[in-house]
């Protein structure tokens, strides 16, 4: 079990304070242990920048455990790195070999501003869930649970959209920055379940609206989304929500 | 007619547009591969130039022709403005992009399109501009006019065959006409699944044979279309 | 009794009390709601849940998060479930049953009224999670699926895969995007709350930073919630998110409130064990592995460092098997971590730094694919056979969970047995809270995690999310109103009275005071020394010695930071390691306060083992002196705590020995 260790070589996006409008720095990291996470691995980084007095790398983590969403870094060109269905901090360096050059930067999308090296504003899917990702019911409102039955493929299909975790690889990884995986996911998800299904005319319209008006692109069916999302959602939900925008545009009454 | 202003500019609603004029344009080709196979008929031609006539007089035909060029027109300039939105929407280039994932056609539709538009505007000038606005006169262009007995009674026609063989003498044209059918093959490959994606006609047990209709449809139409200038060009027809 | 401790518990028969209370308790017009700012700080499941309830009431919310978006908040890694007495398998669940192994599970610590409460309103989260659009596991009839968990006998876990936090955050994050999107509620996400402001006695707002550009601000309330989740990263290594910190907590309990049971810590049993130095959190293994794995170690010291699958059966110590065979392997997890503990302590731990212990599938492999075997006709079937198929089963049951350690070890668990080890996890202790939720100071009240109320000693499976959802959603909107019903005629509390402002200079001079020492050692390693300590001295078992010693360290640990702490770059920008810096300082802190109380609690009570009060091994619990809530209250920097103490009474409940053997 002797551990095994690397020397890599970093490029990493500097942005804001002394960096400026931002520019790739290079920095070397010798005796790297292939069992460390890509996240520890910068965290070494940052003791030896601190320990010469340098600012220290920004890059936003939390849980580590690979569901809240927060890690945020493109490396070699790969939102959450070169490991499928895998976040940036469950990535280990055993994925890399020795004498590598790895390339690191923020996600980039009009919508996802920079705000410090690594670290980027998404707040623009925090509006989009504002304009209708939710059931509109209040505490205390509800029917008993088993009150209606869902059946199970169905429930399985609305959690397989649920897992998303708001991370934003999918728009980091779009060539057109489109939001439409994000999106289409929670409508999918929301419209798949009978409780749900009531409002979703509505919804798609709203959720659509607001991700235009934050600025995203618009999906050409590249499906970079789906290689790179780390909860591995489908593109299916964005021909659902396709389908379910038109149907609500053209066929009901409703308008957001 | 506000709301429905706002949902042809909503990024869904102008997906559909270039999914709905992308299909009419893929219903079109084989329309059209049909008519210019008879290019392929050792018949001297006769089969094809009357048949380029009837387009050329038929009401029903130049209707539809104004359509098609409409949406030729609509789907190119949609299709630049998307990639213009696009372009707006996403950030700094990364210094590194793999997009490893994803397919080489997928990513360069606008690069495509924008080949397969001046092919259109070549195709046109060279064949569709000639017959329509020029008089044919000039045997050693290819533009001659031909007699042929229809119904018992004699007809002069523009020999359109003719044009089109001389045309593919020309080892330039023949090369344009192939690059742009294997650009159109890719243009395909992405776009013909991709249009039933955007309707959001998506389904477990259909998508996988819509998706295997739409390669083969892009393999077999454009190398049908390529085999027409390859042909003439190497002289097995028409000489 | 403490005479400021006021539980205020209502009269009445127990099953009586919450409902009478709720029928007769002061209520606030919406007309007056409207005009009542509340300020929520916090929005894992308790925070994002109270404040979308308090905003669908008609309040004027504004909420707090440091997160860049509320759906960021530590309760969605949560993996296993959340129970509910709805009794939907007809296996004798009820209020009652759900109530009596809470507090049983908590080691006779917590307060009767609380848990029963908690165990009622437990239904209602399931009816009201259920209509939000969180897809819980479901049978083929549609109906919602259960699954048990250790230390109970009834299936009343209702779960989402294993993300069951997850699903249940983003349902509490999707109404509190409702309610933002309809004005109730101002959403200020990377603001960190860095003190409470009170005003005549009462909590009447907060200073916050802004972490984009560290601007000071002053946010007033008529009230104030706090929703902060726990304390274990005190520790350094947890399962706990890097940035889940104990400030809010501790910046109001030096303004007053008083903070209970520190030294009550989850030591979770199966979490993946520690692989280095540079190691930054433990990840946890769902509890529900335990159902199926077997735990050892090898009998002798010598085959610790073998490949495990060589070690014969007659090698192989199934200790929790020899030592509990009642329960197994399914003992509560204080029980299973701290027996991890003795294996180890003896030697006999595995791994590359002695520190893990097997978790076996091979049986349970063998025993489902003899099952698969037998149910297929297959007579015949081969050991190879068998094997593949029992993997499929225990792939459908764990697939998600062996495939995260894979991810991590980059070992097969199927083929290799797992290596675990017992990693802080949960904190029952926090913040000191009547039955309304409201803390020592007037208008400051306390949600899920960062309250101390329901757990006691030691936390049962899949309760955490229990309770903070039923703190949120069903506790604090009524309970809330028992203050708030006095307040209707108190005008718009502003931010420039003279109380927010030297609060904001405090605050200020607080952050120069790190940046200024500008020393030679980085915040990290003053928090991995912290840890250090604390686990050693204050972890899975303590003594007397130890934690006096303990105390010692972390006041020259403090004299340390506060002399050569190196902070880089200004206040007024981005700078993580300023916000980590005044955590940890907060964190060095607390770590005494918990020695302290480990030190008065002079007895083994659920998670908190003192050595000197065992019986052959067993947790000493001592009624007769210990019964009580240790709420402590601050006097000032580098002086002792004032203790009172919150006697427990159980009228409805016999206090028992919990055995598992």
């Amino acid at each position: 079990m002797a551990e095994k260790t690397i020397n890599i070589k970093l490029k990493v996006w500097r942005q804001g304070g002394e960096f400026g409008g931002g520019k790739l720095v290079d920095y070397s990291l010798d005796d790297v242990g292939t069992d460390m996470s890509f996240l520890e691995m910068f965290d070494v980084l940052n003791e030896k920048l601190i320990a010469e007095k340098k600012t220290p790398v920004s890059f936003e983590h939390d849980c580590r455990e690979g569901i809240c969403g927060t890690c945020s870094m493109v490396i070699n060109g790969q939102p959450h790195g070169p490991m499928k269905g895998t976040t940036t901090c469950q990535l280990h360096m055993r994925s890399f070999n020795d004498g590598d050059t790895i390339v690191v930067e923020p996600f980039r999308a009009k919508s996802f501003p920079v705000i410090r090296d690594l670290v980027v504003d998404r707040s623009s899917f925090d509006a989009i869930i504002q304009a209708g990702g939710y059931i509109s019911v209040n505490t205390g409102q509800a029917q008993d649970a088993n009150a209606i039955p869902v059946e199970k493929d169905v429930s399985d299909a609305a959690f397989d959209a649920a897992t998303c975790i708001g991370c934003g690889a999918c728009v980091a990884a779009c060539p057109n920055s489109a939001a439409m995986l994000f999106t289409s996911a929670k409508v999918s998800h929301l419209s798949t379940l009978p409780q749900g299904k009531v409002e979703s005319s509505k919804r798609v319209q709203a959720m659509v609206n607001q991700m235009d008006k934050e600025g995203f692109g618009m999906c050409s069916n590249i499906k970079a989304c789906e290689a790179e999302c780390p909860k591995e959602i489908s593109v299916d939900n964005i021909a659902l929500m396709n389908r379910q925008y038109l149907a609500s545009v053209l066929g009901s009454d409703k308008q957001a | 007619m506000n709301w429905f202003i706002q949902f042809l500019t909503s990024s869904i609603g102008r997906k559909l547009i270039m999914s709905l004029t992308g299909l009419f344009l893929i219903l079109f080709l084989p329309v059209h591969l049909v008519g210019n196979l008879q290019l392929l008929m050792n018949d001297g031609g006769e089969a094809f130039n009357v048949y380029a006539d009837m387009m050329g007089h038929n009401a029903f035909i130049q209707f539809t022709a104004k359509g098609l060029y409409f949406f030729i027109l609509l789907h190119a300039v949609q299709g630049v403005i998307i990639y213009m939105k696009n372009k707006n929407a996403s950030g700094q280039k990364y210094a590194k992009s793999t997009n490893a994932n994803a397919t080489w056609a997928s990513k360069n539709m606008i690069w495509l399109g924008l080949l397969l538009l001046i092919f259109i505007f070549i195709h046109m000038g060279d064949f569709w501009f000639a017959m329509k606005f020029q008089e044919w006169d000039q045997a050693e262009l290819g533009r001659e006019m031909i007699a042929y007995n229809i119904e018992g009674q004699s007809v002069e026609l523009k020999n359109l065959y003719a044009k089109v063989n001389y045309s593919f003498t020309n080892p330039l044209i023949v090369g344009v006409y192939v690059l742009s059918m294997v650009g159109l093959m890719f243009h395909l490959l992405h776009g013909f699944a991709s249009a039933f994606q955007t309707l959001g006609l998506n389904h477990k047990k259909y998508t996988p044979a819509i998706e295997l209709l739409g390669k083969l449809y892009s393999i077999i139409i454009p190398l049908a279309f390529a085999i027409i200038p390859i042909l003439h060009y190497a002289g097995v027809v028409g000489k | 009794m403490s005479d400021i401790l006021k539980s205020n518990v209502p009269e009445g028969p127990l099953a009586e009390k919450w409902v009478n209370y709720r029928g007769t308790m002061p209520l606030v017009a919406p007309n007056n709601k409207r005009n009542i700012e509340i300020i929520v700080v916090g929005t894992g499941l308790a925070g994002a849940s109270a404040a979308a309830t308090l905003g669908e009431l008609g309040y004027k919310v504004k909420c707090f998060t440091f997160h860049d978006s509320p759906r960021r908040a530590h309760s969605i890694a949560a993996q296993g479930g959340i129970n509910a007495a709805k009794n939907y398998q007809n296996d004798g669940d009820s209020v009652y049953r759900l109530f009596y192994d809470t507090i049983k599970g908590g080691d006779y610590r917590s307060r009767e009224a609380n848990v029963h409460r908690l165990a009622e309103v437990s239904r209602d989260i399931i009816d009201q999670c259920a209509a939000q659009g969180v897809p819980f596991a479901r049978e083929y009839g549609g109906l919602l699926a259960n699954r048990s968990f250790g230390g109970v006998q009834v299936s009343r876990t209702f779960y989402a895969r294993g993300q069951t936090g997850q699903q249940l955050l983003i349902g509490a994050y999707s109404a509190l995007s409702r309610q933002i999107s309809r004005g109730s509620v101002k959403m200020y996400n990377r603001h960190e709350m860095l003190d409470l402001v009170k005003i005549d006695g009462k909590a009447r707002g907060i200073v916050t930073r802004n972490l984009l550009n560290g601007k000071i601000e002053s946010h007033a309330g008529h009230c104030v919630v706090l929703a902060t989740g726990g304390y274990g990263n005190v520790f350094y290594l947890s399962t706990n998110a890097m940035n889940s910190n104990v400030s809010a907590a501790w910046r109001a309990h030096k303004k007053g409130v008083f903070f209970a049971n520190p030294c009550y810590t989850q030591i979770h049993p199966t979490c993946i064990p520690v692989s280095g130095e540079y190691q930054s959190k433990l990840t946890l293994m769902s509890e529900s592995l335990r159902n199926d794995g077997r735990v050892w170690v090898p009998k002798k010291k010598e085959d610790c460092k073998k490949d495990p699958t060589t070690i014969p059966e007659e090698d192989r110590d199934y200790y929790l098997e020899r030592i509990y065979p009642a329960f197994g392997n399914l003992v509560p997890r204080d029980v299973a971590s701290r027996a991890a503990k003795y294996v180890t302590d003896e030697g006999r731990g595995v791994g590359a730094t002695g520190l893990a212990v097997y978790l076996d599938f091979a049986s349970a492999i063998e025993r489902y694919g003899k099952s698969e075997a037998n149910s297929k006709g297959m007579n015949n079937a081969t050991p190879a056979q068998i094997t593949e198929m029992g993997e499929a089963v225990v792939k459908a049951k764990y697939g998600n969970l062996f495939h995260m350690y894979e991810k991590i070890v980059d070992e097969n668990p199927y083929k290799t047995p797992m290596k675990i080890f017992p990693a802080v996890h949960y904190t029952m202790g926090g913040v000191w809270v009547d039955y309304n939720l409201q803390t020592t100071v007037p208008g400051c009240f306390a949600l899920g995690e960062a309250n101390f109320s329901d757990h006691g000693a030691n936390r049962l499976g899949a309760s955490a999310l229990m309770q903070g959802l039923a703190d949120g959603y069903f506790v604090i909107p009524y309970t809330i109103g028992t203050f708030l019903a006095n307040e209707i005629r108190t005008p718009q509390i502003s931010s420039d009275s003279p109380e927010f402002k030297a609060a904001e200079a405090e605050v200020k001079a607080r952050i120069k005071g790190v940046l200024d020492v500008n020393g030679n050692q980085s915040v990290e390693s003053f928090h991995r020394r912290l840890g250090r300590i604390m686990w050693d001295y204050c972890g899975m078992s303590r003594n007397a010695e130890g934690l006096t010693k303990a105390r010692q360290m972390i006041r020259e640990l403090r004299a340390e930071f506060q002399s050569d702490v190196f902070v880089p770059g200004s206040n007024d920008e981005y700078n993580p390691e300023l916000e980590k810096a005044l955590r940890v300082a907060d964190f060095l802190e607390l770590g005494e306060l918990m020695i302290c109380d480990a030190l008065d609690r002079n007895e083994s009570c659920g998670g908190h083992y003192r050595e000197e009060y065992n019986e052959n091994g067993e947790a000493l619990r001592r009624d007769d002196d210990y019964m009580y809530v240790a709420a402590w209250e601050y006097t000032q920097d580098n002086a002792d705590w004032n203790l009172h103490k919150e006697e427990l009474d159980y009228e409805n409940i016999e206090v028992k020995t919990r055995s598992y053997k």
